[in-house]
């Protein structure tokens, strides 16, 4: 859909020459600052999501610069056990320490967490301890090596975005969230338009008891809040001994465990078909309105008299008239698909948390009551990267807007990634 | 008209039953059912048995639902399997919760969207028209529950405040008015930010559609007073797709209201079907989902009967 239909008619005068479409697209793109805004946002999205970590043909390239999932590996010498112990202990005596509550570190195979100071003498601390149930290190005089060291750490040079209560690179995850929401946003549009615009076709085109059934089903489905529809839908399909989740971690090629650096990755793959269902009931419901007026045209009646079967008018005749609406949909309903995915995360039950979703991140119980405390770091920076790019689609779609028709400025028709409602406006 | 509304009024059983059937049979599919979680982790037999047969969970699912589409004709709508209480007494306390919220978010979003969304379709291409339209897109585009997150944090962080319904149950408006209204305040505000941003584009282009017609012109050359002509003349017609547009919101603002209750923690119909849902309570997820559904039918016929009322010229075949 190219600029050139698009602009108003008084603005072709203005145009220098015909015939450099650089220089029209500069002029558009001038003339428009919040579209060019908003293909920044959409084009970092995508550019995030796909580089954030590549692995092909033996190349490996990362922007993200430490491991979104893995607990940080930065190991820091925090002082020196100043007796033995084993692992009945509960406290430690530790000499010239800098242990922070909370805080938790190795003792050789085990890990303990820092649960309260005892007493200090001097640089000498004795602190209170919860142990791990493995066997322990009868250790004297070792090196406590601190892995969680930057636990909350503040947004720093090393770290832009700060670190998680675990360490995580908020940076990191907040990038590679970007991968999630792509994947699920595409995944759910590219199964839920495709079908729903089979159905709708069908539906609108034999009409009737068929067209009956799949409308009556459209309007139930539609009777449920969106939200509500897609927690059943998960709990449901996503559940360890479902059907459906069996069959599709045995009969296809999906893997259970980790694919393209998302782990978790069946489960992912589940919340976005679920939110595709979603997305194909509202298409089935657009597309059968418009099929309605196509197969009233001369053409169709033409067709069916030369003998073409059902299938093939279908194919042929009604399908390319509604392939424009259908893309179109698509790229409206993506931010709203990814809008979904994060809204169910955050009420904890869409992609399950150590995959680093924007929802997921924002609904973590220990970051929220951390942020109350005034470490809003692990909360905010998701957040923020998934408002702005619902808000880069947004400003996308009103550019596009004001370009294929003046009139309608600022008008809303035709929607856009819907933040208020939660489950996005179509939904 | 009345052909309209009967066809309507008869397409609400069908989407109870299927609502209500889908709900139960897709709860049906997951193998732990509720006795599961009642018993425990370890599942003694014995209580499981127990648990099934006083929920008459081991009879065939047909005949459950059945007994359960029975019941609720006359009124009993089953028992909360997890609370053990009658979901029409918890309905009855968390109804009012939703509905207020609701209510609060309307008044709020038309407060907030229709007077920004006027002035910017009668001041074109101005700042003000500029700020309005960022404004929107904005308010569109930031998630509530994140807008929520933000004003709970950084309220605390900076003003030393939190929202009052901490610590504190929900005061019904009777008792205490203001506290009420205080409960209420923010958690309507941050669901009607978003709708206020459909309201306000909504406005923009219905009044500018409006606004280019002649009787409006005639309105101006008759030297109204650019009230009368914008408030009397215009809005009057403008009104009628926002109010549509209202209806169909509906179900978003359902949806959201699950989200802000359980951020805002509102004992609210939305925060119980959350709950329900993740504890698997069907006769409570098969009600509450046959209530949105019910309301949502509702809203959109009401609507549609709004509409021909406020523009006689429209008829429904």
């Amino acid at each position: 859909m190219a600029q050139e239909v698009a602009l108003p008619l008084q603005l072709e005068e203005e145009l220098p020459e015909r015939g450099r479409r650089w220089r029209r697209l500069a002029h558009t793109a001038h003339r428009h600052p919040l579209g060019v805004f908003g293909v920044f946002c959409v084009s970092l999205l995508f550019f995030c999501g796909i580089f954030a970590q590549v692995d092909i043909f033996g190349v490996s390239l990362s922007i993200v610069p430490y491991d979104p999932l893995a607990i940080n590996r930065e190991t820091d010498v925090l002082g020196t056990l100043a007796a033995e112990v084993d692992a009945e202990d509960k406290q430690l005596t530790v000499v010239g320490s800098s242990l922070e509550l909370g805080s938790s570190f190795d003792l050789e195979t085990e890990r303990i967490t820092v649960t309260r100071l005892v007493s200090e003498i001097g640089d000498t601390h004795t602190v209170a301890v919860a142990r791990g149930s493995s066997p322990t290190a009868h250790a004297e005089g070792v090196p406590l090596k601190h892995e969680a060291a930057l636990a909350l750490a503040e947004p720093s040079f090393s770290h832009p975005f700060g670190t998680d209560h675990l360490a995580r690179d908020v940076f990191s995850r907040t990038i590679f969230g970007a991968r999630i929401s792509l994947l699920i946003g595409l995944v759910a549009v590219l199964t839920g338009v495709s079908t729903g615009a089979m159905l709708g076709v069908i539906s609108g085109y034999f009409g009737k008891i068929i067209d009956t059934i799949i409308q009556r089903g459209v309007d139930i489905l539609l009777a449920f809040p969106a939200v509500v529809l897609l927690l059943a839908i998960i709990t449901v399909v996503g559940d360890e001994d479902s059907a459906v989740r069996r069959f599709l971690a045995s009969s296809t090629p999906l893997p259970d465990r980790d694919f393209v650096g998302i782990p978790n990755f069946l489960d992912v793959f589940i919340v976005a078909l679920a939110i595709g269902l979603a997305v194909g009931v509202f298409t089935t419901r657009v597309v059968r309105g418009a099929v309605l007026s196509i197969k009233e045209n001369v053409y169709v009646d033409a067709a069916r008299s030369m003998g073409a079967s059902d299938a093939r008018i279908m194919w042929r005749h009604i399908f390319p008239n509604v392939v424009a609406l259908v893309v179109i949909l698509g790229s409206v309903l993506l931010p709203v698909a990814i809008l979904a995915e994060a809204t169910i995360s955050f009420l904890g039950i869409g992609v399950p948390l150590p995959t680093p979703s924007w929802g997921a991140d924002l609904s973590d119980e220990k970051s929220r009551t951390l942020m109350l405390e005034g470490y809003w770091w692990p909360v905010f920076f998701p957040g923020f990267a998934l408002s702005l790019i619902v808000l880069g689609f947004n400003m996308v779609g009103d550019a596009f807007r004001d370009l294929s028709d003046p009139r309608l400025r600022g008008s809303g028709l035709g929607g856009g990634g819907r933040g208020g409602g939660g489950g996005g406006s179509p939904l | 008209m009345r052909d309209y509304i009967v066809r309507r009024l008869l397409l609400l059983p069908v989407i109870i039953l299927g609502v209500t059937l889908m709900t139960f049979l897709a709860y049906r599919i997951i193998p732990g059912n509720a006795a599961d979680l009642t018993c425990g982790i370890d599942r003694d037999p014995q209580c499981k048995e127990k648990v099934e047969e006083l929920y008459g969970l081991d009879r065939a699912w047909y005949v459950q639902y059945g007994d359960w589409l029975l019941d609720a004709a006359q009124g009993d709508l089953g028992t909360s399997l997890l609370y053990r209480t009658a979901v029409t007494t918890e309905l009855e306390r968390r109804i009012p919760v939703t509905l207020e919220l609701l209510v609060l978010t309307i008044i709020i979003a038309l407060g907030i969207g229709l007077p920004i969304g006027i002035l910017s379709a009668i001041r074109p291409s101005t700042p003000a028209d500029w700020l309005s339209r960022f404004m929107s897109v904005l308010f569109l585009s930031v998630p509530s529950f994140y807008l929520g997150i933000l004003m709970i944090t950084f309220g605390l962080l900076w003003f030393g405040w939190t929202p009052p319904q901490f610590g504190r149950g929900y005061v019904p408006f009777y008792d205490d008015p203001w506290i009420n209204i205080q409960q209420f305040f923010f958690p309507s505000l941050v669901l009607a930010l978003g709708e206020s941003a459909v309201l306000m584009r909504l406005t923009r282009s219905s009044m500018l559609e409006v606004l280019r017609n002649d009787y409006i012109r005639t309105a101006w050359a008759k030297g109204l007073r650019e009230r009368s002509v914008v408030w009397r003349h215009a809005l009057k017609n403008a009104i009628i797709p926002i109010i549509t547009v209202i209806g169909l919101q509906i179900g978003g603002l359902l949806g959201g209201a699950v989200i802000i209750e359980s951020l805002y923690n509102l004992n609210g119909t939305g925060k119980y079907v959350l709950e329900s849902i993740l504890r698997r309570d069907i006769f409570v997820v098969q009600t509450l989902t046959m209530l949105f559904a019910v309301s949502y039918v509702g809203a959109n016929l009401a609507v549609d009967i709004a509409y021909a009322w406020f523009d006689p010229r429209i008829r429904y075949a």
